[in-house]
């Protein structure tokens, strides 16, 4: 198994994704399926090989520092699950 | 009977053989009859559409020059931003969502008094291949109900393929309107990147998606380019170039056109009735005098695994944001912590949570070097293969699937086997190359497609090639499975 | 057992920029909630940024005064991690190529000058505002999400760990302060959190060559604070080593008004931030033309001011040191001293009375309602000899809080001095009169006793007297 229940686990909660104690068997055999596959990139001769992050290869694509009009705050909310008082509500925040 | 196409109604409205309104309702008409086999859309907009073909038809009385696309009834991807309008990656996520802006190739639809019916399904968050993955319906082939339309814009192909509308806007990441376009047998052009703005698309992997289109045929093809392409510095990676007008290259000519077969497209994996399509294929464009000539591309077989670390990497961030903090669907948990995983849980569905959670570990410290950052530096060979290949011929040509259609359902619980179907369209977006996909054939009734392949912003050849190759092989027209629209 | 403590700052600073460092919307401090917000730092499906060039100019202007070096190919990179205070649920920053590296801090304390290594600056966005419900984070059952500062520009500097005292901390923080006041990037308020300031601290054996376990003290948000809180830290890290015990890697915040610091987070390894290159931006190449350019547009450095306040208007190394440590206050003197004044005098004022009303008032030099000029006439006053010293810091508060001129205020309270001698010398033989036993101590030779007529003296004339005169006629009527 390339990937275990642990790191499951690890990476579902990076994720923010809640898993199941009986979801991470099928899971792990899905993701470790698709990994084994992906294997095939170790064959690759990759000395000297840049890696490519963009298609295009542009450069200093910059706007000018002139103000544009904001949102209203009511259009800023029109789609928060919970506004209040001009304000986004969230649970009680935890320190992670 | 052929299908009624862009440039052939826009002589009727400006001739004024009819009017938008009338050509808008005959759609409508068409579309309520054929749209619960199909399920193809996910918003019915009828009163827009009806609007702005009114508007259309005041300017065609006012003596006013209409745009090639004005009042034409077409659909846009549920995954492009319309002010005041769902945009649902046909999510539960993003289900109740409006979008409190324009997507910038709508103000440019605007401009051309553009008349859209609803917004399509589609694979949910443009993850899928099949449309299967959309969390509201499944959309059937026109050509075989029990068939997929492909994926992801799987909406935007079947709505134009059973003539529900004229035209229709999808997105390509790894061949996601190409595909569907193959397989519903009717012309897909993912652009090259950089050329269409993809500021108001939603996305999905943001250095590989691309806004393009479907259309009936490759003139049409070229009126939509012309309405959508363009540089907007709301997109930091939109290249600045002047427009261009691709009509000019509806050329029937392809006498000295070089073009390349690379081998690696048409090894074991490729049904052998399609390989017969493409091989005629090959020989029209031999007789109208292109040179076929064989290339190498040894990195392709990487494409698939490249791609499949490249995209779940930049979802897995990009996806991150839908967390039922400032929009979208809320969850409610104990705390924030477990309000965010409830969000997401029920919010997404099992593709997107599969490839978020592959995303994040190809990301994660300790697998960041030997998945992520190494499918970056095949996305290099990749892009040099291209350009290698490139150099030799002006453009090549490859299957769009290694197959026709599946039937819905074939691929249920096997992500790989659907992931290994898109090799053939995945390295053009690794390399940010445009692709069309037009009809080449038919194996039992389902259409089997063609991928022409260009150089960077030479949209321009690969639509002459495209053109040229339709405009011969007459044998390749069909009367539409779904029936024509009557006016 | 004695220790050193080994420090290092990384220090954030909101750049002045007109807008955001990826969209349009205003950067404006105290606005409504929710108000300076659009759909791109709201991060709505389907937005995508693109980078305020002022910002880029704004770090290689930074970069270059502190000199750095400007990489000539350089990167935004997303760092994954989730919090509300971040819509997107990544802050899109730099990594591995950052706009600057290296550069220097020269800071000097207690006469003993020292060089501070910069690792790195990168541009990056700030996030949201959370404001809590409850009394603290921990009671409330539920948070409230500003995005108004999503979005704003960051300059992240990152020091070496080459401190090794509260008091180099804050200097090295006030340097940094004034370089970039004076580039004018950034208001470097740290109560305003425009300037913010985490401070990374370990102690170790004097004379050892490994490093301790670090502890992070974050909320520090005053230069006091930063000098006191590495202070406490470092007694409370050698303590716990003193008694066998092990510092735990932890987040501890500074309490201010207790003047401690208490543990937030245990760091259990870094957080994994998934950082990789941000697609939705294009890399930047900085042209040499460009760094020359910017290069151009530095102004006059507080060294370099200081250096010559001091060689030019011969001001004591103290005083040119205060002065240059805020470019308004050095702004403001200059002002000062070209409208007339002595500089010296100038300076004594700036350091003791004006300062003492700003302090009162919460104001910089630049906000007080007394103007430069103004101030110069006042002290111009003192130079004629129309007011005494003493009487001009009566004066100055009055001018403060009725915008008057100083001349006016002597006008109209009648502070003019009394240096007529015919009618001082009426003054001085009274008091003579009126205080035998003084005069009698003075001439037995107990010459201080004329401080208590002079006193006398000055009290009979509201301090208007000429105390050169005053002393001049008691001398002479005394003998």
């Amino acid at each position: 198994m390339k990937i275990s229940a642990e790191e499951i686990k690890k990476i579902a909660l990076l994720s923010r994704l809640e898993i199941k104690e009986d979801q991470i068997d099928s899971t792990g055999k899905q993701l470790n399926d698709i990994l084994s596959y992906m294997d095939l990139i170790s064959q690759v001769d990759i000395t000297d090989v840049q890696p490519t992050a963009h298609a295009v290869s542009m450069r200093n694509v910059m706007r000018d520092d002139v103000p544009r009009p904001s949102l209203p705050n009511d259009k800023a909310l029109q789609n928060a699950p919970e506004p209040e008082n001009g304000y986004f509500k969230v649970p009680k925040v935890i320190q992670d | 009977m052929e299908p009624l196409t862009i440039h052939g109604l826009h002589d009727k409205l400006v001739k004024g053989e009819l009017s938008a309104v009338e050509l808008t309702k005959k759609f409508l008409a068409h579309k309520d009859a054929v749209e619960p086999r199909i399920q193809a859309f996910l918003s019915d907009n009828r009163q827009f559409a009806l609007e702005a073909a009114a508007a259309v038809d005041k300017k065609i009385s006012a003596g006013e020059n209409i745009a090639d696309l004005a009042g034409i009834p077409g659909a846009i991807k549920d995954n492009i931003c319309i002010k005041g309008q769902q945009a649902t990656c046909a999510s539960k996520m993003l289900e109740h969502f409006k979008s409190p802006y324009n997507a910038a190739i709508i103000d440019k639809l605007m401009a051309a008094d553009y008349v859209s019916l609803g917004k399509t399904n589609m694979d949910e968050f443009a993850m899928g291949s099949s449309t299967e993955n959309s969390a509201f319906q499944i959309t059937h082939n026109p050509w075989h109900a029990d068939y997929v339309p492909g994926g992801s814009s799987g909406g935007s192909a079947a709505a134009v393929a059973a003539n529900e509308c004229v035209w229709a806007l999808g997105s390509d990441t790894g061949g996601s309107i190409r595909q569907p376009a193959a397989y519903c047998g009717v012309v897909g052009i993912k652009p090259t990147y950089g050329l269409v703005s993809r500021y108001g698309l939603i996305a999905f992997a943001s250095s590989l998606d691309q806004i393009g289109s479907f259309t009936h045929d490759v003139e049409d093809c070229a009126i939509v380019l012309n309405t959508i392409t363009g540089h907007d510095v709301k997109d930091s990676t939109s290249i600045p170039q002047e427009p261009k007008d691709y009509k000019k290259s509806l050329v029937n000519d392809v006498m000295g056109m070089k073009i390349g077969i690379p081998k690696e497209f048409f090894g074991e994996g490729l049904d052998e009735a399609c390989r017969k399509s493409l091989e005629e294929a090959m020989e029209t464009y031999k007789q109208l005098g292109a040179e076929i000539v064989s290339v190498s591309m040894p990195h392709i077989k990487y494409g698939i695994a490249a791609y499949y670390i490249i995209a779940p990497a930049e979802a897995s961030s990009n996806l991150a944001r839908y967390d039922g903090v400032g929009f979208g669907l809320r969850v409610e948990g104990k705390d924030i912590v477990d309000m965010y995983q409830k969000t997401r849980s029920q919010g997404f569905g099992p593709e997107v949570r599969r490839r978020i959670l592959l995303g994040t570990y190809v990301l994660s410290s300790g697998y960041y070097d030997a998945y992520y950052l190494r499918a970056m530096k095949v996305r290099t060979l990749i892009k040099q293969d291209y350009d290698e290949a490139l150099k030799q011929c002006d453009i090549l040509l490859t299957p769009t699937a290694p197959d026709t259609a599946f039937k819905i359902g074939q691929n249920d619980d096997n992500p790989l086997a659907m992931y290994l179907g898109d090799v053939c369209t995945v390295t053009l977006n690794l390399a940010g190359l445009p692709g069309i996909s037009i009809p080449c054939g038919y194996k039992n009734g389902l259409p089997v497609g063609m991928q022409l392949i260009g150089k960077a912003l030479d949209e321009e050849t690969l639509l002459r090639a495209a053109y040229t190759f339709e405009q011969h092989r007459t044998d390749l027209r069909r009367p539409s499975p779904m029936g024509e629209v009557e006016l | 057992m004695k220790y050193e403590s080994v420090i290092g700052l990384e220090v954030h600073v909101e750049l002045k920029t007109k807008t955001k460092i990826f969209c349009g919307c205003s950067t404006e401090f105290g606005a409504e909630p929710n108000t300076h917000v659009c759909p791109i730092c709201l991060g709505l499906p389907g937005v995508l940024p693109v980078l305020n060039k002022e910002v880029l100019h704004f770090a290689i202007k930074a970069g270059l005064a502190l000199h750095c070096d400007i990489l000539p190919f350089s990167k935004f990179d997303r760092k994954n991690y989730y919090y509300p205070d971040l819509p997107k649920n990544f802050q899109t920053s730099q990594f591995d190529l950052p706009i600057c590296k290296g550069g220097y801090v020269d800071i000097e304390v207690n006469g003993e000058a020292r060089r501070i290594h910069l690792t790195r600056i990168h541009m990056e966005e700030d996030a949201g505002k959370l404001v809590h419900s409850g009394a603290t984070i921990d009671t409330s059952d539920s948070t409230c999400v500003d995005y108004n500062r999503t979005g704003v520009p960051l300059l992240e500097i990152v020091g070496e760990p080459e401190l090794r005292s509260g008091e180099e901390a804050r200097a090295y923080l006030e340097k940094l302060r004034a370089v970039l006041q004076y580039l004018g990037v950034s208001d470097c308020r740290l109560e305003e959190g425009s300037m913010r300031c985490d401070a990374n601290i370990s102690v170790r054996p004097v004379g050892s060559t490994t490093l301790g376990t670090k502890t992070e003290i974050k909320n520090i948000n005053s230069f006091s604070g930063v000098q006191k809180g590495i202070e406490y830290e470092a007694v409370r890290q050698a303590q716990i080593l003193d008694e066998g015990g092990t510092i735990q890697q932890a987040t501890r915040g500074w309490e201010e008004a207790k003047g401690i610091t208490v543990l937030q987070r245990i760091k259990e390894g870094d957080s994994d931030y998934r950082y990789f290159p941000e697609p939705d931006l294009i890399p930047i190449e900085v042209a040499p033309a460009y760094i020359e350019e910017v290069r151009g547009e530095l102004p006059e450095m507080p060294d370099a001011r200081r250096k010559r306040f001091m060689e030019e208007l011969g001001l004591p190394e103290y005083d040119a040191n205060l002065l240059t440590l805020e470019k308004q206050t050095a702004d403001y003197f200059e002002a000062v001293v070209r409208d007339g004044a002595d500089a010296k005098t100038a300076s004594n004022w700036m350091l003791g009375e004006f300062a003492k009303k700003l302090n009162e008032e919460g104001l910089r030099a630049d906000q007080a309602p007394v103007q430069p000029d103004r101030l110069a006439e006042l002290l111009g006053l003192i130079a004629k000899g129309t007011i005494s010293g003493k009487i001009a810091k009566t004066v100055l508060p009055e001018m403060w809080s009725s915008g008057k001129t100083a001349a006016a205020v002597v006008k109209e309270k009648g502070l003019v001095q009394i240096t007529d001698t015919g009618a001082l010398e009426e003054i001085v033989k009274k008091i003579i009169a009126a205080n035998p036993q003084s005069v009698a101590d003075y001439r037995a030779g107990k010459k201080k006793a004329i401080g208590f007529l002079v006193g006398q003296i000055m009290k009979e004339t509201k301090g208007r007297a000429n105390p050169g005169a005053v002393n001049e006629l008691l001398t002479k009527n005394l003998q």
